[in-house]
Order: C-alpha cells, then sequence, then structure tokens
C-alpha cells in the first residue's frame, strides 16, 4: 500500500513574508506537507501504476467509448500558442485559435445536419441543461408557457432526468417494448399540450437502432414539442445518420468520446451543442463569429434570445482543438470508418459470446457500436452475479463493461469495444469470457472472490459510505 | 423467502406497522425491502411532530446502490423516531422488525385496520 | 487509415463469422432515407501535415508578457507536473468507478479532497466540477436544498461578472431570484446590508472581490449569521496559502466554499479546461453534487479507496439527484494535486507572496504616470484596478505591439463600469524587469494620445 502525500513530514525552509494586508485577513498556518521533488515525482508515477487505462487495457466500457487518444491531438492543443493564451486576450491576438473553432463549429454542423453549433458546454450533462434549456427559451419565446413536462425513455442515460430537473421541468419516463424499440403507444398517450419535449439517444441505450424514428419525430413535432438527442452513442452512425435529418431540433456531441480526446481519469469532456435552425437563436454564448482574419467571440448582447453563459469563459478549449485536430486527421472518410469499424467488433463479440452461451439481449436485432448480454442464467445456476463477472475480467487485464445498465435487462453488462480495438484484442476477450463461463458453473467462488490479482482486492463500498472518511 | 411476522400489518410500498397501543403505531420497512436494497448506509428519519401524508415520503433510506424514499403507511403525526439508526443503519438489514423500526405515529385507527395484512403483504411480494 | 488496425483479411474474417458480406450490411436496420454521408468536411491529412498546419496557427498568437486575470491567472506550473499528469495511466483512464483497477485515480482524488479541505479549513471536498463560475451555482441549488423554504440568493456586485452570468443562466430556470448587494465605490468593498431578506438562503462572500481588493470577511461573515443566511465563499484557491481560511470566517464559519482551480497548475489555454472546486461543512454532504472518493478497506483489509455516496448522483438517482453533473474535470485535478505536493506549504506560501508583492511594487509604479489613478482604497492580493485618462480597452490593444497585455478593461467584463478602468493581475512570474518595461510601455502608449 502506498501512504499518503501527507505523510511526507519535511518542515522544508520557512518562507519570510512581507505583506501589505492587514493581519486579521491572514491565516495562521497552513497544514500542508513539503515533500521533495523526487519523492512526489515517486508517489504520483507508483499511483498512476495502480490504474487500467486504454493506453495498457482493452476498456470494452459500454457507453463510454473508450477508443484511443492520439497523440498528434494532445500536442497540437498544447502548443504553447494557445497554451499560454489568457481568456480575456483580445480577438485580434487569437485568431489562429478562433479560426480553428470555426472550423470545428462547421465540421460538427455538417456531420450532425444542423443548423448552428456553439462550442461551450464543459461536459455531455451540460449540453443536455443547454439543449433543454433552449427547448424551454423556445417555447417561452411563443407564450407557450404551458409546456413544463419532458418524456424521457426508462432505459435512459441518469443524465437525462437529471438536467431535465435541473432546466425546470417534470420528467415523465416512457417504456421500451421487447424488441428495444419505443412503445408508440405510451408515446401517443403522453404527448399533450404540457409536453415541451422528447430526449432521445439513438441508437438507443439497448444497443439497437430506434428504426421507428421518423414517425416519433413527427407525433413528437405534431403535438408542438421538439425532440432532444443525447450524442453519446454517435459513434455508431458517424459519417452516416445525421440527427438533424432524423427530425432532431437539438443535440449535444461527447467530443470525450466520439472525438477520441481523453477521459482523463474523469473529465475533462465537452458537450458542443447543436440546434436546427429554429433553436439556433437560442444555443448557450459565445460562439465564434466573423470570418478569415476577423474571427471573434460574439457578445450576450448581440443574441439576447441566447440562454446566456454556462460557464466563465467559452468552454473546455483545450479537449475542442483536440476534437479538432481528429476530425482533420481522419477527414471524412475516416470517421465514416470509425463507425463501421465499431459496429463490426461489436458484432462480432455479440455473435462470439452468443456462440459460447451467453444470453444475447435482443439478440434478433443488429448490433450497433454496443450490445448487452445478460448474466441472468448463470446467476440461476450458481448465484454469480454481473458484478462478479465483472470483477472477474479485471483479473485478466481486460476493463469490465458497464454493469446494471440499462436497468431494463437484468444481470447485464453493455460491451463497447470501439472502432480502435483489433481483432486480436477481440479474440482475446471472447477466450476469457469462455473461461470465466467455465468458472461461473464449476467454481463460482473464483468470480465472487476476484480480483485476485490487482492492487486490491474487492473494494468494501459499505464500509466506505457508512465510516465516510473522505480527507485526512 | 423473507420473513412476514403474522402480528403486523403491511403497506405495498414495503413498510410494516405494529399497534403500540390503538392510536399509536410503530413503522419500519420489511425484510423483503431491506434484501431489496442491500446494505444500507445511511437514513433520513422523518421528523417528530412532522405532519405526514399516507402514501407521501417521509424520508430518505439509502445504501450503496440506490436511494429510497421512504413512505408513511399511514396519516398522521410522527410522535417518535428512532435516532440510533443513524449511526447504526445496519440495523435495518440485521433486525428490521426489532432495532431497526424508523419512526412512531398517532394515526387513526381506522386506516390501521386498511393495511395489508401478513398473508396479503405476502401475496403482494409473489412469496 | 488512422487509428483502425484491422486489415482486410481480418475484416473478411469478421464479417463472415457475423455472416454478412459487406460492412454497409451492419447498419441494414438504418431506413434508407436516413444514410447520409459527409463528403463537405475535408479529406483526412497526415500527422506531419497536422501538425504543421497547427504549428503556424499556434504562432499566431504571439507570446505576451500577460497581466491579465479577473479569474484566470499565468502562474508557473513545474515541469514535473504535466510530466505525471500526461502518464497514459491518467490521462486514458475512465472515471473510476471500477474500484479495483482505479486506485491510482482514487487514491489521487481522496488526496485532492485532503488538499481542498485544508486550503478551505472545511471538512468535506468532492472530486471536482467543471469550473468556478458553475461550481458557484452548484453551491447556491445546494443552499437552496439546505433552506427549502428560501427562494433567493444574495449576491453582492464584487461577484466577477462573468461568473454572475453563469449563475444567471442556471439558477433563475429552478424558480430562483438573485439579488445584488452593492459595493462601495470608494473602498471597492461591499456595504453591510441595512434590511433583512426573509426569503434569501445564502450570501456569496468573493474574497477577493472583482476589482482585486480584500473583504472584511469576518464582519460579513458575522453579518450574514445574525441574519441566519448560509455564507458560501467564493476563494483563489492560491491566495488560500496566505489568507484566512473561510471555515474561519465569522463566528462559525462559511457553509459552503467554491473556487477556479486554474492557479494550482492548470494552463491559461484560452479559458479551459480549468476545474471548479467545492468544499463543505460535514453535515451537508448529502447535498453535494459531484463525486466523492472515501477511503476504505478491501476483502483483505488493506487500505483501499472507491467512489462514495453515489447514490445522490444522476446514475441513480435520476431526477433526483442533487446535480446532473457526470463528467467532471478529472485530469485538471490529477495535476492540480501533483502542483499542490510539489509546491508544498512553503512553496504555495512563497508563489502567493511574491505575486502579491509584486502587485503593490507595479500598483505604485503605474500610479506616478500622469493621469493615472488608483480608484479604490481597499487592500488588494495580486490584483487591483488602474483608473486611465483614456478608454481602457485602447489601451489595452496598444499595449499589444509592446508585448504585453495590460490587463482586462472593466468595460469588457460590466457594459456598466467605468470605461477608463483596467483590472491588472500580477503572478509569480512577474519579473522586476517586466514590471518596469510594463510601465514605461504605458508611459508611451498614454503620451501617444
Amino acid at each position: 500500500m502506498e501512504e499518503t502525500i501527507f505523510a511526507c513530514q519535511h518542515e522544508g525552509t520557512p518562507v519570510e513574508l512581507e505583506l501589505a494586508i492587514p493581519a486579521h485577513l491572514l491565516r495562521d498556518d497552513l497544514p500542508l506537507p513539503n515533500p521533495s521533488e523526487l519523492e512526489v515525482l515517486r508517489h504520483y508515477t507508483r499511483l498512476s501504476q495502480k490504474n487500467f487505462s486504454i493506453d495498457t487495457n482493452f476498456y470494452p466500457l459500454g457507453s463510454c467509448t473508450m477508443k484511443y487518444n492520439p497523440r498528434i491531438a494532445h500536442e497540437v492543443a498544447t502548443l504553447p500558442g494557445f497554451s499560454r493564451l489568457h481568456p480575456a486576450t483580445p480577438a485580434v491576438a487569437a485568431q489562429g485559435l478562433l479560426r480553428s473553432l470555426a472550423e470545428l463549429q462547421g465540421w460538427l454542423a455538417e456531420l450532425t445536419g444542423m443548423a448552428a453549433v456553439s462550442l461551450s458546454p464543459a461536459a455531455g450533462a451540460q449540453g443536455e441543461l443547454a439543449g433543454v434549456a433552449m427547448i424551454r427559451a423556445y417555447h417561452q419565446a411563443r407564450g407557450d408557457t404551458q409546456r413544463q413536462r419532458i418524456l424521457i425513455p426508462q432505459a435512459a442515460h441518469g443524465t437525462n432526468p437529471a438536467s431535465a430537473r435541473m432546466a425546470g421541468f417534470a420528467v415523465t419516463e416512457l417504456p421500451n417494448l421487447p424488441n428495444g424499440d419505443l412503445d408508440l403507444d405510451a408515446l401517443r398517450a403522453a404527448l399533450g399540450p404540457e409536453v415541451a419535449g422528447i430526449m432521445l439517444t439513438n441508437p438507443s441505450t439497448l444497443g439497437v437502432f430506434e428504426r421507428q424514428i421518423q414517425e416519433v419525430a413527427a407525433l413528437v413535432h405534431g403535438a408542438g414539442a421538439l425532440l432532444y438527442y443525447d450524442g453519446a452513442n454517435l459513434n455508431a452512425i458517424l459519417g452516416r445518420v445525421k440527427p438533424g435529418e432524423m427530425g432532431f431540433d437539438v443535440m449535444h456531441l461527447n467530443l470525450h468520446k466520439t472525438f477520441a480526446t481523453p477521459h482523463g481519469g474523469g473529465g475533462p469532456g465537452s458537450g458542443a451543442v447543436a440546434a436546427a435552425s429554429r433553436l439556433a437563436p437560442y444555443l448557450p454564448v459565445p460562439r465564434v463569429v466573423g470570418e478569415a482574419g476577423s474571427y471573434r467571440w460574439e457578445s450576450h448582447a448581440e443574441r439576447p434570445e441566447s440562454i446566456g453563459q454556462l460557464s466563465a469563459y467559452a468552454g473546455n478549449i483545450g479537449v475542442l482543438l483536440r476534437a479538432h485536430a481528429y476530425v482533420r486527421r481522419l477527414g471524412h472518410t475516416g470517421l465514416q470508418r470509425v463507425s463501421a469499424y465499431a459496429a463490426l467488433n461489436a458484432n462480432y463479440l455479440m455473435h462470439g459470446l452468443r456462440r459460447q452461451g451467453y444470453t444475447v439481449a435482443f439478440a434478433e436485432r443488429r448490433a450497433t457500436h454496443e450490445f448487452i448480454i445478460s448474466v441472468q442464467d448463470l446467476h440461476k445456476a450458481s448465484a454469480v452475479r454481473a458484478l462478479d463477472v465483472a470483477k472477474r475480467l479485471l483479473d485478466f487485464g481486460i476493463h469490465a463493461p458497464t454493469i446494471y445498465f440499462p436497468q431494463l435487462v437484468p444481470e447485464c453488462l453493455l460491451i463497447e469495444p470501439t472502432e480502435t480495438e483489433s481483432k486480436a484484442s477481440l479474440d482475446r476477450f471472447l477466450e476469457v469470457m469462455a473461461q470465466i463461463r467455465r468458472e461461473a458453473l464449476e467454481e463460482p467462488e473464483r468470480l465472487r472472490n476476484a480480483p485476485h490479482d490487482l492492487p486490491v482486492r474487492r473494494v468494501d463500498e459499505t464500509l466506505a459510505a457508512r465510516r465516510l472518511q473522505v480527507a485526512e | 423467502m423473507s420473513q412476514v411476522p403474522a402480528q403486523l400489518r403491511y403497506s405495498t410500498t414495503h413498510e410494516w406497522v405494529a399497534q403500540l397501543v390503538p392510536g399509536r403505531y410503530r413503522v419500519g420497512i420489511t425484510d423483503h425491502a431491506q434484501e431489496l436494497l442491500g446494505d444500507v448506509v445511511f437514513v433520513e428519519l422523518p421528523q417528530t411532530g412532522q405532519a405526514v401524508q399516507a402514501e407521501a415520503a417521509c424520508g430518505v433510506i439509502e445504501s450503496v446502490k440506490a436511494a429510497s424514499d421512504l413512505y408513511s403507511p399511514l396519516s398522521g403525526e410522527v410522535v417518535a423516531s428512532n435516532a440510533e439508526l443513524t449511526d447504526n443503519p445496519q440495523w435495518l438489514n440485521e433486525d428490521p422488525y426489532d432495532k431497526g423500526w424508523i419512526f412512531e405515529i398517532q394515526a387513526d385507527e381506522k386506516d390501521f385496520a386498511q393495511l395489508l395484512d401478513a398473508a396479503a403483504y405476502q401475496n403482494s411480494i409473489g412469496e | 487509415m488512422p487509428y483502425i488496425p484491422h486489415d482486410s483479411a481480418e475484416t473478411a474474417a469478421m464479417l463472415e463469422a457475423i455472416g454478412v458480406a459487406r460492412l454497409e450490411d451492419l447498419f441494414d436496420e438504418i431506413p434508407q432515407a436516413l444514410q447520409s454521408d459527409v463528403s463537405a468536411l475535408p479529406e483526412g491529412c497526415g500527422e506531419a501535415r497536422l501538425r504543421r498546419e497547427m504549428e503556424e496557427r499556434a504562432a499566431e498568437q504571439a507570446p505576451l508578457r500577460c497581466f491579465a486575470g479577473a479569474g484566470a491567472y499565468a502562474h508557473h506550473i513545474p515541469a514535473i507536473v504535466w510530466e505525471i499528469a500526461r502518464r497514459g495511466e491518467f490521462y486514458s483512464a475512465y472515471t473510476p468507478y471500477q474500484a479495483e483497477a482505479s486506485q491510482g485515480t482514487l487514491q489521487l482524488l481522496y488526496e485532492f479532497q485532503s488538499f481542498m479541505t485544508r486550503l478551505t479549513g472545511m471538512e468535506i471536498s468532492n472530486a471536482s466540477l467543471y469550473d468556478g463560475a458553475s461550481a458557484l451555482a452548484e453551491a447556491c441549488l445546494m443552499a437552496l436544498r439546505l433552506r427549502p423554504a428560501a427562494r433567493e440568493i444574495l449576491i453582492p456586485e464584487g461577484l466577477l461578472p462573468h461568473w454572475r452570468r453563469v449563475l444567471d443562466a442556471l439558477l433563475p430556470m429552478q424558480g430562483i431570484r438573485l439579488r445584488s448587494l452593492p459595493q462601495d465605490p470608494q473602498s471597492g468593498r461591499l456595504l453591510l446590508p441595512g434590511e433583512d431578506f426573509p426569503e434569501a438562503a445564502a450570501l456569496i462572500l468573493p474574497q477577493i472581490n472583482r476589482f482585486g481588493v480584500l473583504e472584511e470577511v469576518d464582519a460579513l461573515a458575522h453579518w450574514a449569521e445574525s441574519h441566519n443566511l448560509l455564507r458560501i465563499a467564493v476563494v483563489n484557491p492560491l491566495a488560500l496559502a496566505l489568507l484566512k481560511a473561510p471555515g474561519d470566517w465569522g463566528e462559525q464559519g462559511a457553509d459552503i466554499v467554491v473556487g477556479e482551480g486554474q492557479p494550482l497548475g492548470v494552463p491559461l489555454a484560452a479559458g479551459g479546461p480549468y476545474f471548479g472546486f467545492l468544499t463543505c461543512r460535514r453535515d451537508y454532504v448529502r447535498q453535494l453534487p459531484g463525486r466523492l472518493v472515501a477511503k476504505t478497506v478491501d476483502a483483505a483489509g488493506q487500505v483501499a479507496y472507491c467512489l462514495t455516496l453515489q447514490a445522490r448522483e444522476q446514475h441513480i438517482r435520476r431526477a433526483g439527484a442533487t446535480s446532473n453533473i457526470c463528467t467532471n474535470q478529472g485530469l485538471l485535478v490529477t495535476a492540480a494535486t501533483i502542483h499542490l505536493a510539489t509546491l508544498g506549504a512553503n512553496g504555495l506560501r512563497a508563489a502567493a507572496a511574491r505575486a502579491h508583492q509584486q502587485a503593490q511594487r507595479l500598483r505604485a509604479l503605474l500610479a506616478r504616470l500622469p493621469g493615472v489613478e488608483l480608484p479604490h482604497a481597499g487592500p488588494v492580493f495580486n490584483e487591483f484596478v488602474l483608473r486611465l485618462p483614456r478608454p481602457a480597452p485602447s489601451v489595452r490593444d496598444g499595449l499589444l505591439a509592446h508585448g504585453f497585455l495590460a490587463g482586462v478593461p472593466l468595460i469588457e467584463l460590466n457594459p456598466a463600469d467605468d470605461p477608463h478602468d483596467l483590472l491588472v493581475a500580477c503572478t509569480e512570474l512577474s519579473e522586476d524587469e517586466d514590471l518596469d518595461g510594463y510601465a514605461s510601455a504605458l508611459a508611451g502608449v498614454l503620451g501617444e494620445a
């Protein structure tokens, strides 16, 4: 076990302070350590070695699109001309940056089939909040103030209902049919003059394409409501299907999923929003406006209908520059290949696991970029749970898939290999899953006690929550 | 198969109700409910003196992987709550019908009589 | 093809295993009318070409000596910080939901939480929010959950205007009213309100305020306590190396503390990614937005770490969550934790003191120039307002040619401010020759009129 950095007890060299600040505004002591630089280097290097990462492990984490993060994107985004730029630098001294961001706005509009893009939301959930806030603003501008409700499928990401609530909406959940499609009768029954919109992911979180999307859009628009597209699964259809052409009015993109920017152990993300022309006036400020040589950030005063400003500056610029580099490097043919090979890898794994006897949810459907298996049969046979399968995978150096989401499928694992994984890597995963299936039936304790070979054994989350030691 | 003591009454939202004296009742969650929740890590108790409505949320029970509202099975006034649960949330798992009681309520005898008996509750949870 | 490893034989074998003839067949459930293409996008390019293009664009941003602040500061970042933060094991890992495969990130976040509670004098810290301004909005929502009968938040005009705009965007959607409290134009400090605010949940207390002036936080916190208002402190984390921790403000201390983490090892990068932090009292932990890491044990009884109280969060509580936040700013927090450890207590105090001393020196130098005034009498930390004899934007533009980003014109943050006012910041990077160069360049630009 690695001690915390607070175990470094050197006094260090005390600092003489001459301050023109009244003493009663100052603190008496600063209870922080003074480790040496080498101690810091070793400590955090050792900590890093306790992590799984894309750079070291296959990471088939459904709904998270853990693809390779190209290092050239990092390199160009952190060039000093970009990284040392203060956010208050006047536009005249930031044309190279603004031009790149203006290009990205245009590219994302083309990829999504939308009229306009704002790059400012800091992550997917903030993009969702922007989108539902725009739906609110649209209805209010028309005097249609009774629309206070958002419809969301039961299988949706938890951020959808949480974002709708943050925008002041009530939420009604809609069921899915046994084949994975949305229940249109339930949708018809739920639509009405108080419904502002619906939030959908397509492909849905069930790993299948919503085939009735045009009918859904017609029903929703017919009832005076709008469609929000959660871009979390855009990797499945990148360069092939445009949300704007499916009938969506507003959406966000997860640049940290689809456009290969790193997850960084939990962020930063970027949740750029794109909107059809009738919602474009409400996009969050600021966007880059202007033309070559005279790009600038727009002000709220020149677009007063905007829902406003969601963060202090213009969003996660460093992430946006990485996404820009990714699009530039791949080009339109490269982007289309992304979705083709994401689908190839997912369908290959789905068929391989089915042959081994795993239960595939929606087996009669085509997998998109991800698919679901259920280990309910193993649970019945030997009380092994999806959690145990996940923890056992870690012993083989494979990150666990997403488990217990979507909640509609019992004991489920949501598996997304991404396009950057090789056939050899997928074949190894299949071998390991076959072994785990044998173990589940023959020696289930091996799974229930997993992991065995990691820096720690299974972690006691109950004790963590009851004791709640969250700082020292 | 979870325990459903015969002498108690039940709600469909998995609370049990014990009559202390006519008009005063003790409330907790059933063995079945604690199994569904998993390890409980926190209980937000209703306040003494608080007026509660039947089937309305009056507290929260939180486990590692879920958070559930606690519903009052009866309308009335909360007259006591089990403060020891704050430091011992695991009692809801270990002893849901005794040490894990949650609150006491002053309510109408007629409402109590309307609650499910043990057989009906057992039936409702499919056991 | 970039980053896709399959050769044609492998692709063919996989298609056969699936039982389809062509890659396009994998999309056969998608209605034909929806299938489209994106040929309007550019062709791809090689890494060398991409790098050349972007180096040319980066070079369009000429290097400037940075005296701009207003919430984002040009600090030195030790070389070790991003050397470690950029390691693939941190850079390319996901959120640490699988604790056993994420002990590195989890222990680092626990250490971050410990640094932030110690700096702010509070008991609980989350593992980050998007930025300081959105963290403040979350703190306001948290205050209203703690005071469900209240409808209002009190906001001093000393809060940075771009932060105020974020509150304006996020809070009224939930029916929350924002009430402004005026600053004294002479001192630049918040005036103690003479009235009661029965519908207010909390008072926001920015220390330092948007004019760079230090507030009398004890008196303000005491006033809020006596009016039964929660205290939400807004702080610069580097300044807290010297300034009184919000946990010690007034009699009872602040209830919630938020701030912008950028001064802790995060490059300016034109405004992001940065990170917001939020600390609070232990009693409020179940109203906390965002992720939280706890120390616990594993099945063998050894120390281990994991995410905790996830039942507050959107992936479990859905519409009832404390916030919609999911992805936060993990990599920036990684850098900040390494930055805090590398500087240590002594390094942080030295950097903060140097920034303060250089600001004092520059302020004195510039105030000697003809027509230049200091409008505020209150004490400052590393930032101050200069009142110029000409509109500040044109003076700032004039100094660009001399290699200086001279500051932030207040009118560009708030159109109601005096157009002659320029907000000027120093850091430990502001060397003596930079201060002298700034003063002579400013004298020159003002003389040109």
